[in-house]
């Protein structure tokens, strides 16, 4: 079995209470820290550790914290993105709702580490139930000295909040979401300053993802060191990938970061392989954003190397015939799917998710939409292959935030690798959606 | 085909003469308010604009957000523009039971076309639009975080997933038979109905 370290208790019965929780070892990091550590060997270890941030930039989690501002008197925070929004990444409402101390025990490791006295944690309103079970979890935390004053006995006292946003993908970008924090609309901020100088209230803030800040425990009680020694190179330990589409064993699983991709996909411990019976045509490896690779890409890399689960190997070849791990939202798709249907749900959705400040994510991801629609309605031409990859290619770098990149990728990929299903719509004028019948089968079960 | 529904006076019992808080409304306010510091109050807006949003019919009126700016000692615009921003705000009457069908790749890949438009024609409305007893409005959304449970629904709290057409028509019918308004802040949320 491979080694687990955020849900490996998932299915131990009543393992969202305190008391099961703590009964399975829960809460050791936050004992360890406080009373036998200084906030400064708490960044330590998490920088030794090589954790790199789990929402999908993947940047490292101990040199962000090293950023954060610590001008006197100033208050410091700690905010935890849970706005997952990425299409097909759902890992964060996982942990949250099966084990969400080990969300509520990050936090307070990892504010003692900052010197953050309040944190909030940013949850997605879709997820209020998930909010609820988050709250139970604080409120028990609370009740056995866990969060409040004097936490353990210790000086070090902390409050901890949970805010419910109201719908809005682009909350997930850090600026975005502390612009929503303190109450407007989820508009991207220019950086500089980055969050780390002036962040909510235009105090010094470290915004971190759910999986990032649980997964501080078990550095902390492991070491950095020894934690280190799981993955691959620079993709250290354990990475919660949430699995969907035509696989027989859609779910969240953790896995140790360098597994064989081909393995994550047809093992039985994990995806189970492609639903009935079918072959897999391509795979949206880190969640909607990053770009599909079809088969023989994904398997193995341009050089014919097996491709892995880590942040480099995903990487290899770069976009030409590479992708990024990114969230971990893992889309298989069988190979009866319209690549060109898929990537307008993608587009559809960027264009719905655009907070509209700049000009070319606003206008451009309306544009790809109506173009792709023409695709699926047979009236598209081959120069609308074209046009779509100018008009992609015009987004790209020239937004505030990444959401034009992430909308720019995708289209880009799709065109890159399956240029032919476009003209083959175009050449037609008939655009047929030939995995319809297995998708009712589904339904209709 | 069904209409519009524009009075909010036919199904909107939650609806008071006077738009004011409950005092259980307003104690989850005043709780809400006291996780900022004093001077950030504004910084409630949107976990109190759900509040008001389930308190006042399951939409926000003119007059719901004129009151919530009230409370929190804001502009109204200000609450207008944050209100207009995000998806889940009503600005306009909705049915007791607003379905969210997610239609983003991995439930389209399982077949949430399909799943929207059976409820289309079981409930005889199109996306958009309510049914004319008000039990229903009918909506899609974009990724709702389900994606290996594909295809699913919301419907306030709760998370309807690995649909199929039989457990549609059992989850309407039970809705219809609860005649109760469902909202995102709703306490009893079951997501294995």
């Amino acid at each position: 079995m491979a080694k687990k370290l955020l849900i490996h208790n998932d299915k131990v019965p009543g393992i969202a209470t305190l008391e099961v929780y703590r009964a399975h070892g829960g809460y050791a990091s936050v004992e360890k820290a406080l009373k036998t550590m200084t906030p400064d060997q708490v960044t330590d270890e998490v920088k030794k550790s090589g954790l790199r941030g789990r929402g999908g930039a993947g940047f490292p989690t101990g040199l962000k914290w090293s950023f954060l501002a610590k001008p006197e008197g100033v208050a410091r925070y700690l905010v935890c993105n849970a706005d997952e929004s990425e299409p097909g990444t759902f890992k964060d409402r996982y942990l949250m709702e099966v084990v969400p101390h080990a969300l509520i025990e990050g936090m307070i490791t990892s504010s003692y580490a900052l010197g953050a006295k309040v944190s909030y944690i940013y949850i997605r309103g879709e997820y209020f139930y998930v909010a609820r079970i988050v709250e139970n979890a604080i409120k028990e935390a609370y009740a056995a000295g866990l969060l409040g004053k004097n936490i353990l006995g210790t000086d070090f006292s902390h409050d901890c909040y949970i805010h419910v946003g109201g719908g809005a993908y682009i909350c997930g970008e850090e600026t975005a979401l502390l612009e929503s924090l303190e109450g407007k609309r989820g508009n991207p901020r220019i950086k500089p300053p980055f969050p780390a100088v002036a962040g909510l209230w235009g105090c010094p803030t470290v915004v971190n993802n759910v999986e990032t800040i649980a997964a501080v425990c078990p550095i902390v009680n492991m070491g950095g060191d020894e934690y280190a020694k799981i993955g691959i190179g620079k993709s250290t330990g354990t990475k919660l990938i949430s699995a969907s589409g035509h696989i027989n064993k859609p779910g969240t699983y953790e896995i140790e970061l360098g597994i064989p991709v081909e393995e994550f996909i047809y093992s039985e411990e994990y995806c189970g392989g492609i639903r009935n019976g079918k072959k897999m045509k391509a795979v949206v490896a880190g969640g909607s954003s990053v770009p599909i690779l079809p088969t023989e890409l994904i398997l193995k890399t341009a050089k014919g190397e097996p491709r892995l689960m880590t942040y480099e190997s995903l990487a290899d070849g770069g976009f030409q015939t590479g992708t990024m791990l990114g969230s971990g939202g893992f889309i298989v798709m069988d190979e009866d799917t319209s690549i060109v249907k898929n990537l307008f749900t993608f587009t559809r959705f960027y264009h719905h998710e655009s907070c509209g400040q700049c000009s070319p994510c606003r206008e451009g991801t309306g544009w790809m939409e109506k173009i792709l629609k023409k695709f699926l309605n047979g009236t598209a031409n081959e120069s609308d292959v074209e046009l779509l990859w100018d008009i992609q290619s015009k987004i790209e770098g020239k937004t505030i935030c990444p959401l034009g990149e992430a909308a720019a990728w995708p289209v880009a990929a799709a065109i890159r690798h399956f240029k032919q299903e476009f003209l083959d719509i175009a050449k037609s004028k008939k655009f047929v959606d030939v995995s319809h019948y297995n998708r009712l089968n589904k339904i209709t079960a | 085909m069904g209409s519009q529904v524009h009075g909010t006076q036919e199904f909107n019992k939650n609806k008071r003469a006077e738009t004011k808080f409950s005092e259980e409304a307003m104690a989850a306010v005043k709780e809400i308010i006291s996780h900022y510091p004093d001077s950030k109050i504004k910084s409630a807006l949107l976990p109190v604009l759900h509040i008001a949003q389930a308190e006042f019919g399951g939409w926000l009126s003119p007059e719901t957000m004129d009151y919530v700016a009230e409370v929190l000692k804001i502009k109204p615009i200000e609450v207008f523009e944050v209100a207009s921003f995000y998806t889940m705000y009503n600005l306009k009457p909705v049915g007791k039971c607003v379905l969210e069908v997610c239609q983003t790749s991995s439930c389209w890949l399982n077949g949430a076309e399909d799943i929207i438009k059976h409820i289309e024609k079981k409930l005889n409305i199109k996306v958009g639009e309510t049914t004319k007893d008000g039990m229903f409005t009918l909506k899609t959304a974009e990724c709702l975080g389900s994606c290996g449970t594909a295809p699913m629904l919301q419907c306030g709290a709760s998370y309807h997933e690995n649909l199929t057409y039989d457990k549609v028509d059992k989850l309407l019918e039970k809705y219809k038979a609860d005649n109760k308004l469902r909202s995102y802040t709703d306490l009893d949320y079951n997501n294995t109905l």
